[in-house]
């Protein structure tokens, strides 16, 4: 390897591309060019940094300086500031919003000072692209010692002790579902990768491919090598094309270096692997339906048993894991079960990635030790809500998922504990809501993603889902009648009882909890004809309150159709003619003026 | 042969030689479809049954699958496609508002194009990016952080 002076690690994640870190990098590059630096200096593209919010972001190596919010308009400072002459450009670092406090080097910043990274240890840190900075940091260790020096039984063994359990979203434990696959009689078994990432407002798996992509591949060839498996198929999400891109690269030097293919290693043993990419459906991200797909045919799901370790794809023993649980696999049977092992609660061991979102100020993708507490999670990593507004709930696990309100915010992350207080710990979605933020809405916004991606197989998920999708429209737009609240109630029941997946058995879970913990806010739309987060159209009168008007003319500002009136030390009105209800007005005024 | 006004001549070359290498691998309809699909822009009808022949499949089982993932599209489409992401975080943060802009604006729906092929409008749950929510596509690119005004401004630099 070619020896660089500093080395410049670039996010090339979608959240920084979106942002323009690909502008950024040309200027970069010119520049670099231009004084001649680019054999000293090396500009790298690394998977998602994790701290989206601030993007584009930059890691500088080896002093581990971070930049962000960087334009192209700040190359040209940075080189001759800090790259000739050593001093860092202050105000491109990052600085802690309520201290003021700038801090130059990463691992100080409190979003990654209390995380632990071992999913993503490799993220934003090495090039994806290159093997070889794969396995300078022990890459690949952990697949020689399984294929050299254990039997399958110890890898079995080694992957039971450590407690690791699945990250898709059951939380199976990972080498009791591999014992199965190794016991059953197949003349073929495969390991697939589920990297189908549906849920909406999670990325992790995403940027767990797009960061490290070898490591995904090594825990398939453990897997493989394991259970006696000699195929592996990704199944990835097509929304996805740098992962699939940075995955056919890995497979490819993988092959050129004896890692994957015929006789790894000189062991004897063949595994060779594939990508299939999916077509758009969510219940694809299910077991059988995924091996369904993978086949050729339409993606529902089948009843188990036979479960798939003894019949899955092709009808022959499967293992299917998701892409974060592999990830954690190389590094597992390279340190041990009992180091994975020793962080963690008693039932939920190691360290989990989720992706946090909504109203809170460091969205971005974190990895936390298992116990942590969410409050921990949101306030200190997170950062808190934006706005100075309040926390009024935090939605865990998606579609499949449900909400923990403040009381509950000292619950810590352990699949147990999550479930007690009504929510999921699923693939790792976090999604922050303040208090402007309407329950029924939620609940009304999930059952609609639910409804939409029904398979339709099963009449309770296709039709119940229906159902309680209209009464939630019916009570948004103000015409619920006593009653509605139990009927929802008793669909949820027999939606949860009667289908046949986990999608439509777990459908009901975004109503339960937000009826489970905001009642008031259901009855005050059914009974009152009121909503009080002022999110549902229909039941807001688009007036302005004189007495609670500051004259501030926030309103008057944001309101796109010149529907507001409003002079310096009037109060403002609201035309309800030319008013097209976008809501903007409400979230521009902050002393809760219309009404 | 398949005689379709939006083939071409390269274009059925193109869907020959997909078929042709994929004729005997089991369970291969789902990248056919998307490599036609990417070929000709969309899957006319007429297309679907010369895969269906030329792959030695059921034409119900090849219109199955091709109907139930959202990937593939029966109708053509615009010259641009616009995702506007409707996923958990996109939707907290209002993207509702900037969709319904949108909708109104070109008049066209989730799923439809203008009529003049300009636009086709998607609506997808999650683009990998909430941390720039709320978030639309515009063919590859990616703009974060858009308002109603924004996205508009935004489409009309798509001719
Ligand atoms: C409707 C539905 C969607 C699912 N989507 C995903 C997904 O996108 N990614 C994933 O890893 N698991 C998903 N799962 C869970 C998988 O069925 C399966 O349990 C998991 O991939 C197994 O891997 P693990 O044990 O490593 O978690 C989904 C399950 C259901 C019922
Ligand atoms: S529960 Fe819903 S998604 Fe699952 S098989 Fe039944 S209809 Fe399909
Ligand atoms: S809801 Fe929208 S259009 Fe109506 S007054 Fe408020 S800002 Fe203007
Ligand atoms: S995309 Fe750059 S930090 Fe997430
Ligand atoms: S929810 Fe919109 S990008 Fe993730």
């Amino acid at each position: 390897m070619n020896q660089h002076r500093i080395d410049l690690m670039l996010c090339g994640g979608t959240g920084c591309h979106a942002s323009g870190a690909g502008e950024f990098k040309e200027a970069l590059g010119a520049e670099l060019e231009r004084q001649n630096l680019d054999r000293e200096i090396r500009v790298i593209e690394t998977g998602c940094n994790g701290f989206c919010a601030v993007g584009p972001v930059m890691l500088v190596q080896p002093e581990g300086i971070f930049y962000q919010k960087l334009t192209s308009g700040d190359v040209e400072e940075l080189v001759e500031e800090h790259f000739l002459k050593g001093r860092p450009v202050q105000r491109l670092l990052y600085k802690e919003p309520a201290s003021k406090e700038t801090i130059p080097i990463m691992s100080d910043i409190p979003f990654f000072a209390n995380q632990m990274f071992r999913a993503m240890r490799n993220k934003g840190q090495i090039d994806p692209e290159s093997i070889d900075e794969y396995i300078a940091r022990d890459g690949y260790f952990g697949m020689a010692r399984a294929v050299n020096e254990l039997t399958p039984e110890e890898i079995i063994e080694e992957v039971k002790t450590s407690g690791l359990r699945g990250r898709g979203g059951a939380g199976f434990p990972a080498g009791v579902k591999w014992g199965f696959a190794a016991k059953a009689q197949g003349d073929i078994k495969y390991v697939l990768c589920n990297a189908d990432e549906g849920d909406p407002g999670a990325f992790m798996d995403r940027s767990i491919l797009e960061a490290d992509p070898h490591a995904v591949l090594e825990g398939m060839i453990i897997a493989a090598r394991a259970i006696g498996a000699s195929k592996g198929y990704i199944y990835c999400r097509t929304e996805y094309p740098l992962a699939v891109e940075r995955l056919s690269l890995a497979i490819e030097n993988a092959r050129n270096y004896g890692l994957l293919g015929e006789d790894i290693l000189g062991s004897g043993f063949d595994f060779d692997i594939d990508i299939y990419q999916g077509a758009g459906a969510f219940v694809c991200g299910e077991e059988t339906a995924l091996m369904r797909s993978i086949e050729g045919k339409r993606g529902m799901p089948r009843p188990r048993p036979p479960f798939p370790a003894n019949k899955g794809l092709w009808d022959r023993p499967t293992v299917l894991n998701n892409v974060e649980t592999l990830a954690n696999v190389g590094q597992i049977i390279l340190n041990g079960g009992q180091w994975y092992a020793s962080v963690g609660t008693e039932s939920s061991k190691g360290t989990k990635v989720f992706a946090m979102s909504g109203d809170v100020n460091n969205i971005g993708l974190v990895e936390v030790p298992m116990g942590i507490t969410l409050r921990k999670m949101i306030f200190e990593i997170g950062g808190g809500i934006p706005k100075k507004r309040k926390f009024k709930a935090v939605q865990l696990g998606g579609p499949s998922g449900g909400c923990v309100p403040e009381k509950y915010l000292d619950t810590p992350v352990d699949y147990e504990e999550i479930a007690k207080v009504g929510a999921i710990m699923g693939s790792g979605g976090v999604i922050v809501m303040d208090e402007k933020t309407c329950m029924v809405d939620m609940a009304r916004f999930f059952m609609d993603f639910i409804q939409d991606e029904s398979c339709g197989k099963c009449t309770p998920c296709r039709e119940g889902t229906r159902r309680i999708l209209e009464i939630l429209d019916k009570i948004a737009a103000g015409h619920g009648t006593p009653g509605d609240i139990e009927i929802l109630e008793d669909l949820c029941d027999v939606i949860k009882t009667s289908s046949l997946c986990g999608l439509g058995q777990t459908a009901p879970n975004p109503v339960l909890s937000t009826l489970r913990y905001f009642r008031e806010e259901y009855d005050a739309h059914v009974y009152e004809k009121r909503c009080p987060a002022k999110r549902c159209a229909a039941l807001l009168k688009f007036t302005v309150d004189t007495d609670k008007c500051k004259k501030c003319g926030m309103c008057y500002k944001v309101c796109p159709s010149g529907a507001i009136t409003w002079q310096k030390k009037e109060v403002a009105a609201i035309d309800r003619e030319k008013c097209v209800q976008c809501l903007a007005c409400y979230d521009a005024c902050r002393f809760d003026a219309i009404e | 042969m398949l005689s379709h006004p939006d083939i071409t001549p390269e274009m059925h070359q193109r869907i020959d030689e997909i078929i042709a290498s994929h004729k005997d691998t089991p369970g291969a309809v789902i990248p056919v479809l998307r490599m036609c699909q990417d070929a000709v822009g969309y899957l006319p009808v007429e297309l679907i049954d010369y895969i269906s022949r030329g792959l030695n499949l059921p034409r119900s089982d090849v219109y199955g699958v091709a109907t139930f993932y959202s990937l593939f599209s029966l109708t053509p489409r615009g010259r641009h496609t616009v995702r506007v992401c409707l996923g958990t975080a996109c939707y907290v943060k209002g993207v509702k508002e900037a969709m319904d802009r949108i909708g109104r604006t070109y008049g066209i729906g989730s799923g439809e194009t203008t009529d003049d092929r300009r636009f086709s409008l998607e609506a997808v749950r999650c683009l990998g990016a909430c941390g720039l929510a709320p978030v639309m596509m515009v063919d590859q690119n990616t703009y974060g952080g858009i308002k109603p005004d924004q996205a508009l401004e935004i489409l009309e630099k798509y001719e």
